[in-house]
């Protein structure tokens, strides 16, 4: 018997039909894919099995039988847990107390910490109960979530994206504990569109696209070329890697200590590198490791940096502004695209002078038809699909979004360029436009920094890689010459060459 | 169970309709106020929106009660926009007033008309040098402007007890807490013989354009309006929130001491303790009902100051309390939050207890 079919399941929305007669069969102990693009209708589908989305028309079959569910709550009775996309915590509570108050059942705070503690350990995700949660990076978050999941002992299991913060080895081990559940007969849904690990790991393969579902495979037949066709029509655009000239130095960062300013995240100790122009230079690492810290020293929103730490051009930089740092040519995309990137309640006219000075006066009026003939003239290039100049921030999509963001900055003819996350929550079409600027970008003579929780990301663009890990930065490397399997042990802060040599002697002997 | 959800896309024209909706609100249920307090409902309510549109004299004091109102909700609304919550202004406006009072004393009969510009000069200052205060504590102990500026209120009443009550009595007058009856030449200039509205009208109207284009067309104001909708934008792009901050105190400070100097100079003519009339408080409905929007604020200034002559013809002509003004200040303020609710979140009606999930037989 199936654990969930879905019949017909149709869902309008008033711009979209997001669900277009969509079928679906699971059965117990199946790691089951739902493969498709950003906005393919995967999520909507899920929100109507987990009870948070109701749909238009159609059936759900719970082992067999019909079932209404009309609420999370429900959905959690019967036994679905959800990983979200975008997190649903609390961020003035506790990992412990948001994980407390997602459950149905009336245990004290007491257990659940000591729960926690006890599914960190046996599927390796690594959460300290105790933190509150706007201390803790997007990664974290994620761990907080499917240990949440993992407390209720679900039949179904729903994991939305849940590799995308986790570094190769800790993918791995997320892998061996979803066979582990799937073994031991809970379903798992498996939202993605990681084609690699959806053939590593998934029994079977639901492709959608346009809200319909577009075929129903085993990823194990299949190739990455034939599960692409399936979910976008075609086959990925495949990215021209020429070979960098790097020239003169542009950014030096110099032993940068920097205290953490909050309880929690990392202190930043003794941070060294330089990136030269005409390279792209990944920074690679699992989220929470000082990455936010360091981005806000390179940026200038943190202004305690020791002025040589940091050297744009040789000329020390520390304790500029932002606004200062731009003049001279360091422009910035930060990983949060709204209220940090943009302003969500301002048009994007209004958003481009957040970074851009050309629509402001001598005497610091603002020019609003240039500024609105800048926007209209970012959204053409750079295929930002919006209302017009005058359409809110927040009314984009999260890959326009980025897009704008990134069109800004690039535009605006940056000699250094710093992008965190550029393709975090975009889909693949938009993700390969990002990645083709930045190398134009690149080829143009800019230097780069690309921070990414994304190995596949940094390895298809980067000219070298460094690694960061609790607040330290490794030596770097040259990307071509890189393993996977290195920058991931390098990711545990393993660089050293003791400590290297050990583990790989760990391994030897293994 | 009621339960608010929230809109997937707020309606536009709705919150523009919203202050008169809510308006709309406040007339009904003032009909049912008058009902009840046993008066003809239509008496009362031409009290309100007839009888101070009747005749120059009547609309000239509408325009000298909105004077202050517009003024210092001018200078609120650029604070609120930039997230800086001054409810203080009662106690600018006193400084303000003060300030002006001590330039006006200096006068003599044989004094220029233009000294009237040093005492308008002197309330900007007087207002803004409150305001700092409140800047001050904030910028350098973190102390929370709401409160800071919401106690001077009280301090500034009290030094201006102390002043009327102490060094600036009038000598020879019979020992009421006022200081002397400015001279002439400090009287703020008429628009109109006979009537009491004056230059501070005007200024008021210009102000409106002035700050429109503070707001909408200086990068100043765009820097502070990104400040309060998104301050990790603000740290990004750069713009300083402590500028923002001292902007922000000593524009509404300086709006608020102006206001204060027209009145003692104008209307007044003198500094007593009955200078503070409450417009400081007034003003944050002012600014709020106008959207935080000049073009708003000329039109809810006007309206409050209906309220304020309102309540007092519904005194004189029917008997009414004067407090009647407050109601419908405050009932005013209550619907107009409650439309802008509305515009965001939907009512919705829940069971109170969800029927259990899975048990269920199939429907």
């Amino acid at each position: 018997m199936l654990r969930l079919e879905l019949v017909d399941i149709s869902k309008q929305y008033p711009a979209v039909k997001a669900n277009d007669r969509v079928r679906l069969r699971v059965e117990p102990g199946q790691i089951h894919a739902v493969l498709g693009e950003n906005g393919a209708g995967k999520s909507t589908l899920m929100k109507i099995i987990y009870g948070a989305v109701r749909p238009d028309e159609g059936e759900i079959l719970w082992d067999g039988r019909p079932v209404e569910i009309r609420h999370p709550q429900e959905a959690r009775a019967l036994g679905i847990a959800m990983v979200f996309q975008h997190f649903s915590l609390f961020d003035t509570l506790t990992a412990a107390e948001n994980v407390w108050l997602g459950l149905d059942k009336a245990w004290s705070l007491a257990d659940v910490t000591r729960r926690i503690g006890e599914v960190a350990q046996a599927y390796g995700l690594d959460v300290d109960p105790l933190r509150p949660v706007h201390t803790l990076s997007v990664g974290e978050r994620q761990r907080v979530e499917i240990v949440r999941a993992l407390l209720t002992k679900p039949r179904l299991l729903i994991l939305d994206e849940p590799t995308s913060v986790l570094t190769p080895q800790a993918v791995q081990a997320l892998f061996v504990t979803l066979r582990k559940l799937a073994a031991e007969g809970c379903s798992i849904l498996y939202i993605s569109h990681k084609l690699d690990e959806i053939r590593a790991l998934c029994h079977q393969c639901t492709v959608m696209r346009g809200g319909r579902v577009t075929g129903e495979v085993d990823p194990r037949q299949e190739s990455n070329a034939s599960l692409s066709r399936l979910m976008i029509g075609a086959e990925p655009p495949q990215l021209e890697h020429r070979q960098a000239t790097p020239g003169a130095p542009v950014l030096t960062v110099d032993a940068l200590t920097l205290a953490r300013t909050g309880t929690f995240g990392a202190d930043l100790a003794d941070v060294s590198f330089e990136l030269r122009a005409g390279e792209i230079l990944g920074v690679a690492g699992v989220s929470g490791n000082g990455q936010q810290e360091l981005m806000a020293a390179l940026s200038g929103e943190d202004g305690r940096a020791r002025p040589e730490a940091i050297r744009l051009f040789g000329r020390p930089i520390g304790g500029h502004s932002p606004r200062r740092r731009r003049r001279e040519g360091l422009h910035f995309v930060p990983e949060e695209r709204l209220g940090r990137g943009a302003v969500p309640q301002l048009s994007l006219a209004h958003n481009t002078l957040l970074t851009r000075t050309e629509a402001v006066g001598r005497l610091g009026w603002i020019d609003v038809g240039r500024a609105a003939a800048l926007a209209s003239d970012l959204m053409a290039r750079y295929n930002v699909k919006a209302g017009g100049p005058g359409a809110d921030a927040r009314s984009l999509s999260g890959g326009n979004l980025q897009k704008f963001i990134v069109g800004r900055e690039i535009d605006a003819a940056p000699r250094l360029l710093i992008v965190s996350q550029p393709t975090w929550g975009v889909d693949v079409g938009a993700a390969a436009q990002i990645r083709g600027a930045l190398l134009a970008l690149r080829d143009a003579g800019c230097a780069v920094l690309v921070v990414s929780e994304d190995l596949d990301e940094l390895f298809e663009i980067s000219d070298r890689l460094v690694v960061i890990a609790r607040g330290r930065v490794s030596p770097a490397v040259a990307a071509a010459q890189a393993t996977r399997e290195q920058i991931g042990r390098w990711m545990s802060g393993l660089w050293n060459d003791a400590a290297a040599s050990h583990e790989e002697a760990r391994h030897a002997a293994a | 169970m009621l339960r608010l959800e929230a809109r997937a896309t707020p309606s536009k024209a709705m919150s523009l309709l919203s202050p008169l909706v809510a308006l709309a609100i406040t007339v009904v249920a003032g009909i049912a106020l008058f009902a009840l307090l046993g008066k003809d409902p239509g008496r009362g309510l031409a009290m309100f929106f007839v009888e101070p549109f009747r005749g120059a004299y009547a609309v000239s004091e509408l325009c000298v009660k909105a004077t202050p109102l517009m003024l210092i909700g001018l200078g609120l609304a650029v604070c609120y926009r930039a997230n800086v919550w001054n409810i203080g202004a009662e106690g600018q406006f006193v400084l303000g007033a003060i300030a002006a009072s001590w330039v006006a004393m200096q006068a003599t009969p044989d004094s220029s008309h233009w000294i009237v510009v040093p005492i308008l000069l002197a309330g900007v200052l007087g207002g803004m040098a409150w305001a700092a205060i409140v800047a001050l504590l904030r910028d350098k102990a973190n102390a929370n402007e709401i409160l800071v500026s919401l106690m001077l209120v009280y301090v500034a009443s009290q030094l201006l007890n102390y002043l009327v009550y102490g060094d600036w009595k009038d000598p020879a007058g019979y020992n009421f807490p006022q200081t002397i009856t400015f001279a002439d030449a400090t009287k703020i200039p008429r628009l109109f013989t006979g009537l009491r509205v004056n230059i501070g009208f005007i200024v008021a109207l210009l102000s409106v354009a002035a700050f429109w284009l503070f707001q909408f067309r200086a990068y100043a104001g765009f820097q502070m309006q990104v400040g309060g909708l998104a301050p990790a934008a603000a740290r990004y792009a750069g713009f300083s929130s402590r500028r923002a901050l001292w902007t922000a105190l000593l524009i509404s400070g300086g709006m608020a001491g102006l206001a204060g100097a027209f009145e003692v100079a104008g209307p007044v003519g003198q500094l007593t303790p009955y200078v503070p009339a409450g417009y400081g408080f007034a003003a944050i409905i002012v600014a709020f009902v106008g959207r935080l929007h000049p073009v708003g604020i000329l039109f809810s200034s006007l309206l409050m100051s209906l309220f304020y002559i309102g309540g007092e013809l519904a005194q004189s002509r029917l008997g009414l309390p004067k407090s009647l003004t407050g109601v419908f200040q405050g009932m005013l303020l209550f619907a107009l939050l409650a439309s802008d609710t509305l515009i965001h979140y939907r009512v919705r009606w829940q069971p109170a207890h969800p029927s259990h999930p899975g048990g269920r037989p199939a429907a």
